[in-house]
């Protein structure tokens, strides 16, 4: 599903430049549960951010889903964003003026369904989440649980072929924390291919494996025995 | 354009942003509407110092006639040109778009006025009722020679005040008779003239009747016209000489005088005291242009602010829908469509306040200097065009580059 190979990525301030990937090579499979740790400044959101098309890499190859991703125009990778990718952020990222289901039918909208099957599906996502009563509130009437929620809804809403999660937990309590991974894990176990990006070693363990970034490079990379979420529920 | 979709997904994001987008719409619609209130004073200014002055400015043409110098088409020189009716029907029918008031004369100097007791001599002018406008006469009580007066040449008669004074003293002369030559005339009203004493001693009646009491025929002696007040100086001067010659040229081939020959036909135009007038109008003109300039301006300025303001804040919210799959287009367009929706309800309604507020405050604001204030509509439709133009415009640079800027940097956006 996701092929890399030799990814460079340097950020530049003023005089300074800060290398930060420094030749990454890995594979994802389709179907896989994948975690990305590191200490934090490792480069584990640079990663996943190029995985997801939001940023650029300098150098290296990466295909998805058998597609190249190089010199994209901004046009062909809103397709793929839409398309192929769902993201899940530390910090929610849901439009505050949007009532939960509204922002679930955000992807929705810019793939072209029309409103009537929009709502549906939106609605079907958030029964999914296990948040079909809260499909009117905004998500200042949410708690950070829900919130998370809400953005998986909004993840799953266009069937992406890859979810991408930095730090899905990061802002959430312990309880809550397990609640979401329980819900991630859901969604990988119907096949759905997840990368998550953590500096927790619980929440990695949840995952089937685990590749371990410092300074810019791989140094570990290995599949685990899965802790299922439930269990800490 | 119309994509339902869309227009659905902006009127949500407007009613749920209400305070953005009635603040927004304030600043826009007030805007206008001090630029409409703006306008309509001007204009009302300019009304006011036109209907104040107006008379010092009439460009008025008066043409007499003379005995002709040259030998022209087999006619001798030493000829009298007499003016006809025709000759001032001609003249009004060619130039009736321009004119403002016209007047054909049949005066009898000295001729001999009685009242009672009282005798004197005096100029009795035979005249058109127009003639009270471009001699500037007032009339102290009672009322000018009127159209029927003519129509039936009646034995009308209106007084100067001076005649007033020396024949009738303290008598009140409306529908008195007085005689001229004898025959019995109505005092129908006495004027009084910024002329003075020589103008105030004589007396108006229709030119018809002096046509027939004085044997006259279809004769007249002179006749005087106003031209319509132009745009501008320059403008008024060259109408007005236009005018005159071509008044000149139809009156010299009607009665087969030489082009050049100057003292057969004389026409005289008046239009050196108008220019003090016509300038005061256009710097009061101007002094609006300046402001209303100026508030579009400050308006645009402000508009631009607004929607800078508007992206910078939903730059975060830009982000997460290119995460999401936007294309950059479609949030520019997304923004544009939003600002020119909200400007243009906003700038309409700003707009149909102000004229609604002119309207109906309006008739009550008369005073020596602001009459009638009023709005071009088209001006004032043109002027919410460009301010939602410019908001556009405003708005698509910074629309554009947070469009254009990666998702990634957006987000990070606080
Ligand atoms: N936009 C940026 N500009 C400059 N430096 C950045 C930028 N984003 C991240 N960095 C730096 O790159 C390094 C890696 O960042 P990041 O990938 O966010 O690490 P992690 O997610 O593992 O904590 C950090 O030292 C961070 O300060
Ligand atoms: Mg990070």
């Amino acid at each position: 599903m996701i092929q890399i190979k030799d990814l460079h990525k340097s950020y530049h301030m003023g005089t300074n430049s800060l290398h930060v990937l420094k030749g990454i090579n890995f594979n994802v499979k389709e179907g896989e549960l994948v975690s990305i740790m590191g200490s934090s400044g490792s480069g584990k959101s640079t990663l996943l951010n190029i995985l997801g098309m939001l940023d650029e890499a300098d150098s290296g190859k990466y295909i998805l889903d058998n597609v190249p991703i190089k010199n994209l125009n901004e046009k062909i990778a809103a397709k793929y964003r839409n398309d192929f990718l769902g993201f899940i952020f530390q910090s929610f990222n849901l439009i505050n003026y949007k009532s939960a289901l509204d922002n679930v039918s955000m992807p929705l909208y810019y793939k072209g369904v029309k409103r009537k099957e929009r709502t549906e599906k939106a609605m079907h996502y958030l029964e999914k989440v296990g948040l079909a009563q809260w499909s009117h509130h905004l998500p200042s009437e949410l708690s950070g649980g829900q919130k998370q929620r809400v953005a998986i809804a909004r993840a799953l809403a266009s069937d992406p072929k890859v979810l991408l999660a930095d730090e899905p937990t990061g802002a959430l309590d312990t309880k809550t924390s397990y609640e979401v991974m329980e819900l991630i894990q859901g969604i990988n176990d119907e096949g759905k291919t997840i990368l998550v990006v953590t500096h927790e070693d619980d929440i990695a363990h949840m995952t089937k494996r685990i590749v371990n970034l410092k300074d810019g490079l791989i140094i570990d990379d290995s599949p685990v025995q899965q802790v299922r979420a439930s269990l800490h529920v | 354009m119309f994509d339902l979709e869309r227009w659905q997904e902006i009127f949500e994001t407007l009613s749920k942003n209400k305070l953005r987008t009635f603040l927004t719409g304030l600043s826009v619609a007030s805007g206008i509407f001090i630029l409409v209130i703006l306008l309509g004073f001007s204009k009302g200014i300019e009304n006011g110092v036109k209907s104040q002055f107006e008379s010092d400015a009439t460009n008025r043409i008066a043409i007499w006639t003379g005995v002709t110098t040259k030998e022209y088409k087999g006619l001798n020189p030493g000829r009298y040109i007499q003016l006809k009716n025709s000759s001032f029907d001609g003249v009004v029918n060619k130039y009736d778009d321009f004119l403002e008031y016209r007047t054909k004369d049949y005066p009898i100097w000295g001729a001999n006025v009685t009242y009672k007791n009282e005798t004197g001599n005096y100029r009795v002018r035979g005249t058109l009722p127009d003639n009270q406008f471009i001699e500037n006469a007032d009339i102290g009580s009672g009322r000018f020679i009127n159209h029927s007066d003519v129509e039936r040449s009646k034995k009308v008669a209106v007084i100067g005040n001076k005649l007033k004074t020396d024949l009738f003293k303290d008598e009140d002369p409306i529908n008195k008779n007085l005689q001229v030559y004898g025959m019995n005339f109505k005092v129908i009203g006495v004027f009084f003239d910024p002329g003075g004493d020589r103008e105030e001693g004589q007396v108006y009646i229709p030119v018809s009747t002096a046509q027939k009491i004085f044997n006259a025929g279809e004769n007249i002696r002179n006749m005087a016209f106003t031209v319509k007040m132009a745009d501008n100086f320059d403008e008024a001067v060259i109408q007005s000489n236009a005018i005159s010659e071509g008044i000149e040229q139809h009156l010299k081939e009607m009665h087969v005088v030489a082009p050049d020959d100057v003292s057969a036909v004389r026409v005289y135009n008046t239009l050196e005291e108008a220019e003090q007038i016509y300038s005061l109008i256009a710097t009061i003109r101007a002094v609006f242009w300046f402001v209303g300039i100026g508030t579009i301006i400050a308006g645009i300025v402000g508009v631009g602010n607004i929607m800078l303001i508007i992206v910078k804040e939903r730059t975060k919210e830009i982000g997460i829908r290119k995460a999401l799959g936007a294309l950059p287009m479609s949030i520019v367009g997304m923004i544009l469509q939003e600002s020119v929706f909200v400007t243009m309800f906003a700038g309409l309604f700003g707009l149909i306040f102000g004229l609604g507020l002119l309207e109906l405050a309006g008739p009550y604001i008369q005073n020596d200097f602001i009459k009638y204030p009023q709005v071009d509509f088209n001006i004032a439709l043109t002027t919410v065009f460009l301010l939602v133009f410019a908001g556009a415009l405003a708005g698509f640079v910074p629309a554009y580059r947070a469009a254009m800027i990666k998702p990634i940097d957006a987000l990070r956006d606080e």
